[in-house]
């Protein structure tokens, strides 16, 4: 019997393309404010899982659950309204709108929503909360990449969502900007979230996830908690190949 | 019934001919060309003109249309279509752009057309009858026919196993890629799209010879070798073949059995269907 | 599109009510240019309200003008019915018909959507002719009423004005921001939980309507309506020519391409009737190559530039 306090729960789930068998049987759970990292080596199939759990396509076999309600099946739009938020790989901001105009789209379609002053309000209320509210009237095209970056989180955040999905947020920063990234998400997670997030940044990983679950070619190698994983044979050898295991 | 089998396939030849033409601009060009029917009508119509002034045979007129047309669209893609793929950040605003501009490329050539000629590009070649399998169907039809095969056949072969051929289909495939590899992405496309129009001016020299046509009608065979192309899948020749014989088969059957004004409407039922069920086309596979 | 603001509702309301008097001023000729004036502005407007954020190219209008045109002349001279009943019967019709296909191609990218509305007049056409030729009987319909060029202008001039008012709402409402979302990146749109399809299905069939609309309303200035009037695809382009001449990014855009274009035309129909359709050659190659913002676009830019001077 599956733990009812999982608030994201991944079962059984396969993606093919055609022939190629992009995740294969994968399971796992997210429970309430947790911090959960999927790690594995490039191409192992993990923003695919992301795209899965956000909806961009459906699984080929197997189900996605959240609180309890099927959702693997169901378009980005009713996934993003259930409760699922997501940042994207390359950062993706809506060009011809300013800073407050991004965020704002993420309060207004979430499942609060808000509209009119309400939304600005909240809009500036979760800008502040990244440090960006000083830019809110700024073109998009002017930002930084960090700046960028925690725009796209912002908006992700107004949606008041109860998974939040990162797919590399980290990734691209300079170390500067990664200090404040990272400390950034600490704080996300200090606020009780429940979060789960594909990563490479190793510190990150080890600094921030309660538990991770390690992919390699599709498939799920081990899970458990960070420091236990990231010791783990198998997980050397994906990464760095057999001879140094 | 076999009236319509042996009409239908011989008219299915050079629709999968035109289709091919616009499958190489779209495909490996990635230009959406709304001007490709009055680029097939200008084929018409040098076929119609050379033969009612001078007696030129439309057979000849199609190797002569081949390199003024693969000049002509060359020169197009070059000057009109290359600044709008430079300025375009996604492709979504190439096609726009491509859309639009190439609307005004069909408005111009129709005024062209209609300066040279406002009438019907009425003529006859070839139009004795002869009987295929029993059914009755005249010569320049099944010569259309012939022709329409023998080019799509030497294009074939030219994609598949030519030095440049290769290129084009690497460039249909990703355009990133192919930088990657080597391949010079901007000629290859160019040559791609000079080749399609050309393909198509030449399909148009011979679609005159059955079919009387005029300076407006472009806009319907556009549409037709959209919706073939749509139907195969984009970039997919194979595809391509099957849906011009669908198409050519349905319109001549509505044609015969209901009303020969309905051979759009025929068209537009089997694009709906395609839209509805299945609009990465018959062959194409779903995009990711 | 921005938020329109108050005080271009305004501006719109004084334009409407000085337009109102244009009948009072002119006649024949200039009250003919005053009708296509507003029954173009009515077209464009609604266009731009769909196009203008979702940057699909629509080519329907003249198959929704042409349907609006079709019910009223066969429900006047076949059944006898009112022209005010088939001008409500016309909306209906335009406007299902709108969502029945945005919901076929919408879902999809924006050249299905092109090619599909590119034949659709043509294609209604060649349909309504066959339905006519076999089953009614009759060619040509026949639209009698009283109503004179300057009632057709009012009338359009309120349908234009409802256009307007129709897109300063959806500008300021929920809909109208998800659509400048959609017109951003679709993709996010949807991942912040916008229906995307339902956004454009519901807009696409105000254009549906609206067209429907006018078309019904210009059709006693006919009289006698044949299908292949009605159905002309020319007036497709000419609705996309003006939208994108006066610009996409306001709503008050397509007034401003509206006027000078049909000045033009009617000037180089008049003078070189055979040349016109080059007018729409080299006015599509103008947008695309030197106004790619339209006038709209151009005006802002040379005013933030000024802007950027002093």
């Amino acid at each position: 019997m599956k733990q009812a306090s999982a608030v994201l729960s991944v079962k059984n789930v396969t993606k093919r393309f055609g022939g190629l068998v992009a995740v294969s049987n994968m399971s796992f759970d997210v429970a309430e404010h947790e911090m959960v990292g999927i790690i594995g080596p490039n191409g192992s199939g993990k923003t695919t899982m992301i795209n899965m759990i956000s909806g961009v396509f459906a699984p080929t076999d197997g189900r996605i659950s959240l609180r309890g309600r099927l959702i693997s099946d169901a378009a980005p739009q009713i996934i993003a309204r259930e409760g699922v938020g997501r940042t994207f790989q390359l950062v993706r901001l809506l060009p011809g709108l300013s800073v407050l105009e991004n965020v704002m789209a993420g309060a207004v379609y979430g499942h609060k929503r808000r509209w009119g002053r309400d939304a600005e309000d909240f809009a500036h209320s979760v800008l502040e909360r990244v440090g960006m509210d000083a830019m809110s009237h700024a073109p998009v095209s002017s930002l930084t990449y960090i700046d960028q970056k925690r725009v796209e989180l912002a908006r992700t955040l107004a949606g008041e969502p109860k998974v939040l999905l990162l797919d590399e947020w980290l990734a691209g920063l300079n170390p500067t900007e990664l200090e404040t990234g990272i400390e950034l998400i600490h704080n996300l997670r200090n606020e009780g979230r429940t979060i789960v997030m594909v990563e490479h940044v190793m510190d990150a990983i080890r600094s921030l996830c309660d538990r991770c679950v390690v992919m390699s070619s599709g498939a799920k190698i081990a899970e458990g908690t960070t420091e236990g994983v990231l010791s783990d044979q198998d997980v050397i050898r994906a990464y760095l190949g057999d001879d140094d295991a | 019934m076999l009236d319509i089998l042996v009409s239908g396939l011989l008219l299915s030849g050079t629709y999968a001919l035109v289709a091919m033409g616009l499958n190489l601009q779209y495909g490996v060009a990635r230009i959406m060309n709304l001007a490709n029917g009055e680029v097939l009508v200008l084929g018409a119509l040098a076929a119609f003109w050379l033969y009612t002034t001078a007696q030129i045979s439309p057979i000849l007129t199609v190797i002569l249309v081949i390199p003024v047309a693969f000049i002509g669209n060359w020169l197009i893609y070059r000057f009109l279509l290359t600044p709008l793929v430079r300025r375009s950040k996604s492709q979504g605003a190439l096609e726009v752009d491509s859309i639009l501009a190439t609307f005004g490329m069909s408005f111009i050539f129709i005024g062209i057309m209609v300066s040279i000629e406002g009438g019907f590009f009425f003529y006859k070649y070839l139009s004795e009858p002869i009987s295929i399998l029993g059914s009755t169907t005249s010569l320049n039809r099944l010569v259309a026919f012939l022709l329409a095969v023998l080019i799509a056949a030497a294009l074939y072969i030219w994609l598949h196993y030519t030095r440049p051929g290769v290129a084009v289909r690497a460039v249909s495939v990703s355009t990133e890629a192919s930088g990657l590899v080597g391949i010079n992405v901007p000629r290859t496309s160019a040559l791609a799209f000079a080749l399609g129009g050309t393909i198509t001016a030449v399909g148009g020299a011979l679609i005159s010879t059955f079919i009387t046509l005029d300076a407006s009608i472009g806009v319907v065979f556009t549409l037709k070798a959209l919706i073939i192309v749509i139907m195969g899948g984009v970039g997919e020749i194979r595809g391509a073949i099957v849906a011009a014989i669908i198409l050519g088969l349905v319109e001549t059957g509505v044609a015969t059995l209901v009303d020969p004004g309905l051979t759009l409407a025929a068209a537009y039922f089997i694009f709906v269907i395609i839209l509805l069920f299945r609009p990465q086309g018959l062959f194409g596979r779903r995009a990711v | 599109m921005k938020p329109a603001t108050v005080q271009e509702l305004i501006w719109a309301g004084v334009l409407v009510a000085l337009a109102a008097f244009w009948p009072m001023m002119s006649n024949g000729y200039w009250l003919g240019i005053g009708v296509d004036v507003m029954m173009y502005t009515a077209l464009a407007t609604s266009w731009m309200l769909f196009s203008g954020p979702t940057h699909y190219i629509s080519l329907a209008s003249a198959a929704f003008f042409g349907v609006g045109g079709f019910v009223v002349g066969s429900g006047m001279s076949d059944y006898d019915a009112s022209f005010w009943s088939m001008l409500a019967l016309s909306a209906v019709i335009g406007g299902v018909l709108a969502a029945l296909i945005g919901l076929a191609t919408l879902r999809l990218s924006g050249v299905y959507f092109v090619i599909f509305t590119l034949g659709l007049a043509e294609m209604i056409r060649n349909l309504v002719s066959w339905v006519q030729n076999n089953f009614l009987g009759s060619r040509g319909l026949y639209v009698l009423t009283d109503f004179t060029d300057a009632h057709l202008y009012w009338m359009l001039l309120v349908t234009a004005g409802c256009v307007y008012l129709l897109g300063w709402i959806i500008s300021r409402s929920r809909l109208g921001f998800a659509l400048r979302i959609i017109g951003g990146d679709e993709t996010v749109a949807r991942h912040v939980g916008i229906n995307t399809a339902t956004a454009k299905v519901i807009l696409f069939t105000t254009t549906g309507v609206f067209g429907a609309i006018v078309g019904a309303i210009i059709a006693p200035r006919w009289s006698y309506i044949e299908p292949n009037q009605v159905f002309s695809p020319q007036l497709s382009f000419f609705v996309v020519i003006m939208a994108l001449l006066g610009g996409s990014g306001r709503l008050w855009g397509p007034v401003v391409g509206v006027i000078p274009f049909l000045l033009i035309w009617n000037w180089v129909d008049s003078n070189f009737s055979n040349q016109s359709i080059l007018v729409l050659g080299v006015a599509f190659l103008v947008i695309v190559y030197f106004l790619p913002h339209g006038f709209v676009g151009r005006i802002e830019q040379l005013r933030a530039s000024a802007r950027g001077r002093s």
